[in-house]
């Protein structure tokens, strides 16, 4: 009886008792389809980014000459196949803004914070489905917006994926800081609002909606990291957005919040006051915490996945926790790392490379961590496991530069060039792609019914991670030897002409892991149709997720929802025949449930 | 050759995509294949892991042998130069050695501990010693970095004014760099973009009535005299630029609105570090490199390209618009003597005035 009554009082919260299919699949409250609709328009919209990133590569290549790609996508900003240089820079402005915000951020944590945190901590739905579909929506809105702003007359913005104004304010700057600027601020007002009332939901169903013996301190690691990612986004997204409203208001409304003695093309600007410093400051306040809302989702899941493969508990689950909130609490003090050169006072230069030096210690601990949960395990290399230990590894690589980054008198001589590029691709970039190619390979199942191919898995993440390693670690290189970032094209220094060999490898390396992302998109859309059936749990996991019936069910379970009576990571426990406890299974008589 | 590339990478792709198909269809009909890793997979990519090290551990060593020589990392031509070096070697070693390894210690054990058939993985959930060590460690080496890190900054960013700098400003603007010296008077003329006359040639907007300005002199190629230390005060019109001058380790952004700085000690003339033989080795492998591109143009129709000669260089290295990846002015280091000399020869702000007024 109880468990009519459970599924009816849950049908009741939605407005339909039958589901039509624009409910189900398109206005959706469901938040396994919520998920699902993130996971597909941050897959297109990364597509769109990786393109761009392939067509300025070839640029910098093989600069200014004629190339029919460019003449078939550009159209007129190509003449003859050569690329204009505003639409160069424009090209890496929309690239760095897909791929930071619209993939990484609403793709990444959009998609699992959706799928497994009422799956993993035993919830029918999010605290409030009706907000969740508007965040979708929302955030489909914003997409919109940012592509529209691609067929723009004038192009779309060109000034940064940072749009540091002046150049992003004044439309005599740059064509791009007309109306695509315009169109570029919207989107992100818009986008932000899609994140914040996607963190509220989080934070409220982690907070109000763990099922009976689900205490924090039993939450898989996935769920913390989701939990700690939301909180952060809700502290430091509202002052980006109030960094985009002065900016619209100095753009369009005259203010001088940002701007000030400003001479250009023959006339002075009426701007008085104004600081582009302070710009800056509310950037980089919401922009470097970004880098961690989009790390520590990925963070989460390969803690998750890893363990479930080395078939062993995570390795200091205590110190793994502790350290996501110690790194949260740190990335809000450390964003005039950004900003050594802007020309704030030195002293704070000195402050913030101590707070910035500071991450690296929850970060070697994490590194560490992951290292010993692999030791003396069983692993079951499923290609989610692959892009597991090949996510510990860019992450190492791309974490270990931020030491010269993070000191301020090193920083002097690389800031902006090459090697920042190089770092933060590996770590933030690179990394947090393969926890989310991670995250699709463990739940694809989940997510589908069907599983992926596995094969096409392992073609998928060998080339991957050749190919990341061969773009990013010689662009380590060209930074160091002084080459800075966003030039159209080199040709005007001869003294960087010995580094062009080294960014023709990049840019092959580049392609060819670029092409090779069709080996996933193809896995990924045939599979939901042709894909082998999955079973329940296929990978042998111990969370919740993996209780629930392979058919997608309103409400998750289609009985009571399951109590748990241990934490989410007993594989291998000593005196269990399997080699992994399920955490609704109840301690036996005698057993120990781990002190952590 | 563009065009023959996009073809052969579109080519490519469609057979990519075909090859795919077909491996799709193989990867189904077998039956038992759930999509899972069985135990030939383990052993398969556990062998690649091993391989996937050597790979990093390759791509390092190439790196380091063909691009290593980093002569913007060594040679500074500036006083604090060295120390920046010093610590960049420091921190280099250290990563170095963490980077090589950590990633032994991963994929070695991703090869190691791949999964068998019977064997049960270790429930070893916790150790405080070890995770002490490995947080204790770290911290010690930071602050190691941290202090020696914070020294050298602090150096760098205060200016003495007791060594009697010389004051010059970089003026930045889309697309290039003007500078404008002190004068006798050391001191700057007040300037604002307000007073910007183009009619006059006063585009830098320098308060005509300032007593200090009139023996400002204002340039278009930077001079600088070694071992005087100069303070540069930085200015720009209009959008933000930054004045990276690699070889002297030295970068600061032009902000409109405020007047940013600089400062540092030329240590090395610019004939001097043509003859540097790190320097004379690069510039000839340079020269190789045009004279290869030469062909090509010359083949094409086009003029070939000029010889390079070394010069130090002021670049732009903030995104400031169309033409940001030209915006760069040519740097002297001289000795005292041929600075004076060349300084006799450029005329005063108020010189400049006078002859305009005529």
């Amino acid at each position: 009886m109880s468990t009519h009554a459970d599924i009816h009082e849950h049908d009741d919260h939605g407005h339909h008792h039958k589901e039509t299919f624009i409910t189900k699949y398109i206005f959706s409250q469901d938040h396994k389809m919520i998920a699902k609709q993130y996971l597909i328009t941050g897959t297109i919209m990364g597509v769109i980014g990786v393109l761009m990133s392939m067509m300025f590569r070839m640029q910098i290549a093989w600069p200014e000459e004629p190339n029919i790609l460019f003449e078939a996508l550009l159209g007129k900003w190509a003449p003859d196949g050569v690329m204009d240089a505003d639409v160069y820079l424009a090209l890496v402005t929309i690239h760095g803004t897909i791929m930071v915000f619209f993939v990484l951020t609403a793709g990444l944590s959009g998609t699992f914070s959706n799928l497994l945190i009422p799956l993993q901590i035993g919830a029918r739905d999010m605290a409030s489905g009706f907000l969740n579909m508007l965040s979708f929506w929302i955030f489909f809105a914003s997409c919109v917006i940012m592509l529209f702003s691609l067929f723009l007359e004038a192009g779309p913005a060109a000034a940064g994926w940072t749009i540091y104004p002046p150049l992003s304010a004044l439309p005599m700057a740059q064509p791009g800081s007309g109306l695509g600027m315009t169109l570029w601020l919207v989107s992100m007002a818009i986008f932000i609002a899609q994140s914040l009332l996607g963190s509220l939901n989080y934070i409220v169903t982690v907070i109000n909606l763990r099922t009976k013996g689900m205490s924090m301190t039993r939450l898989p690691l996935t769920v913390w990291a989701f939990f700690i990612t939301a909180v952060i986004g809700v502290v430091s997204f509202p002052v980006l957005l109030s960094a985009a409203l002065l900016l619209i208001m100095d753009r369009s409304f005259g203010t001088s919040f940002f701007l000030s003695d400003i001479f250009i093309q023959g006339e002075v600007l009426h701007y008085q006051g104004g600081s582009p410093v302070l710009f800056e400051h509310l950037f980089w306040f919401l922009g470097h915490p970004e880098v961690y809302i989009v790390i520590l989702p990925a963070m989460g899941i390969v803690s998750e996945i890893m363990a479930t493969n080395s078939r062993k508990p995570i390795f200091g689950y205590r110190a793994m926790v502790a350290s996501i909130l110690a790194i949260a609490f740190l990335s809000t003090i450390v964003w005039g790392h950004h900003m050594f050169v802007s020309g704030m006072n030195p002293f704070l230069g000195s402050v913030f490379t101590f707070t910035t030096l500071l991450i690296a210690i929850p970060s070697a601990v994490k590194a560490f961590n992951w290292i010993t949960t692999l030791w003396k395990g069983n692993l079951q290399m499923n290609p989610a496991m692959l892009f597991c230990i090949g996510f510990v590894s860019t992450f190492i690589t791309g974490g270990l530069t931020g030491i010269i980054l993070g000191d301020s008198a090193l920083d002097i001589n690389v800031h902006d060039t090459y090697f920042v590029v190089a770092h933060f691709h590996l770590v933030m970039g690179i990394s947090a792609l393969y926890g989310m190619f991670a995250g699709i390979y463990h739940w694809y199942p989940k997510m589908f019914g069907r599983m992926l191919n596995k094969n096409l898995g392992y073609i998928h993440f060998w080339v991957t991670a050749v190919c990341a390693y061969g773009v990013f670690f010689p662009m380590h290189f060209i930074g160091m030897a002084g080459l800075p970032r966003r030039y159209y094209t080199n040709s005007n220094f001869p003294l960087f002409d010995d580094l062009a060999d080294v960014n023709v490898v990049i840019t092959v390396f580049a392609l060819i892991g670029g092409v090779f992302q069709l080996v996933f998109l193809y896995n990924f859309f045939v599979s939901i149709f042709y894909g082998k059936r999955a079973p329940q749990n296929p990978w042998r996991a111990t969370t919740l997720e993996w209780t629930t019936p392979v058919k997608h069910v309103h409400g998750n379970w289609p009985g009571e929802i399951p109590h748990v009576y241990r934490w989410s990571y007993d594989y291998s426990k000593p005196g269990h025949d399997d080699d992994f406890v399920p955490q609704n299974v109840p301690l036996k008589e005698g057993e120990e449930e781990l002190q952590h | 050759m563009t065009a023959f590339l996009t073809i052969i990478i579109v080519l490519f792709v469609a057979v990519a995509i075909w090859q795919m198909v077909k491996i799709f269809d193989l990867a189904q009909a077998g039956t038992d294949d759930l999509g899972i890793a069985t135990e030939k997979d383990n052993k398969v990519n556990a062998y690649l892991m091993l391989a996937f090290l050597v790979f990093i551990y390759a791509i390092t060593i190439v790196c380091f042998v063909k691009w290593g020589d980093l002569p913007l990392m060594s040679d500074a031509a500036s006083e604090h130069g060295d120390r920046i070096d010093n610590l960049m070697i420091i921190s280099m070693v250290i990563i170095f050695f963490v980077q090589t390894f950590t990633q032994f210690l991963l994929h070695y054990f991703s090869y190691k501990y791949r999964g068998q058939k019977g064997r049960k993985a270790l429930f070893y959930a916790d150790n405080n010693t070890l995770e002490a060590i490995w947080t204790i460690i770290p911290v010690i080496v930071l602050a190691g970095l941290i202090i020696y890190g914070l020294f050298t900054w602090t150096t760098i960013m205060n200016v003495n004014e007791d060594d009697d700098p010389m004051v010059v400003e970089l003026y930045a603007q889309q697309f290039n760099w003007t500078a404008r010296y002190a004068g006798q008077d050391n001191v700057l003329g007040l300037a604002n973009v307000r007073l910007i006359n183009i009619d006059k040639a006063n585009v830098l907007g320098i308060d005509e009535s300032d007593p200090n300005a009139f023996d400002d002199v204002v340039v278009k190629e930077l001079h600088l005299p070694v071992g005087r230390p100069v303070v540069f005060k930085m200015r720009s019109q209009d959008v933000l630029h930054s004045a990276y001058m690699p070889h002297f380790r030295a970068q600061m952004n032009c902000v409109p609105g405020m007047i940013t700085q600089f400062a540092f000690t030329p240590t090395v003339t610019t004939k001097e570090m043509r003859e540097n033989p790190n320097m004379i080795d690069k510039v000839q492998n340079i020269n190789e490199i045009r004279k290869e591109n030469s062909k090509k143009l010359v083949a094409k129709g086009e003029e070939a390209l000029e010889p390079y000669e070394f010069d130090y260089l002021l670049l732009c290295n903030k995104i400031c618009g169309k033409s940001h990846y030209n915006m760069q002015m040519k740097i002297i280091v001289e000795t005292q003597e041929e600075f004076d000399a060349w300084m006799k020869e450029q005329k005063t702000f108020k010189a400049s005035m006078t002859t305009q007024n005529n």
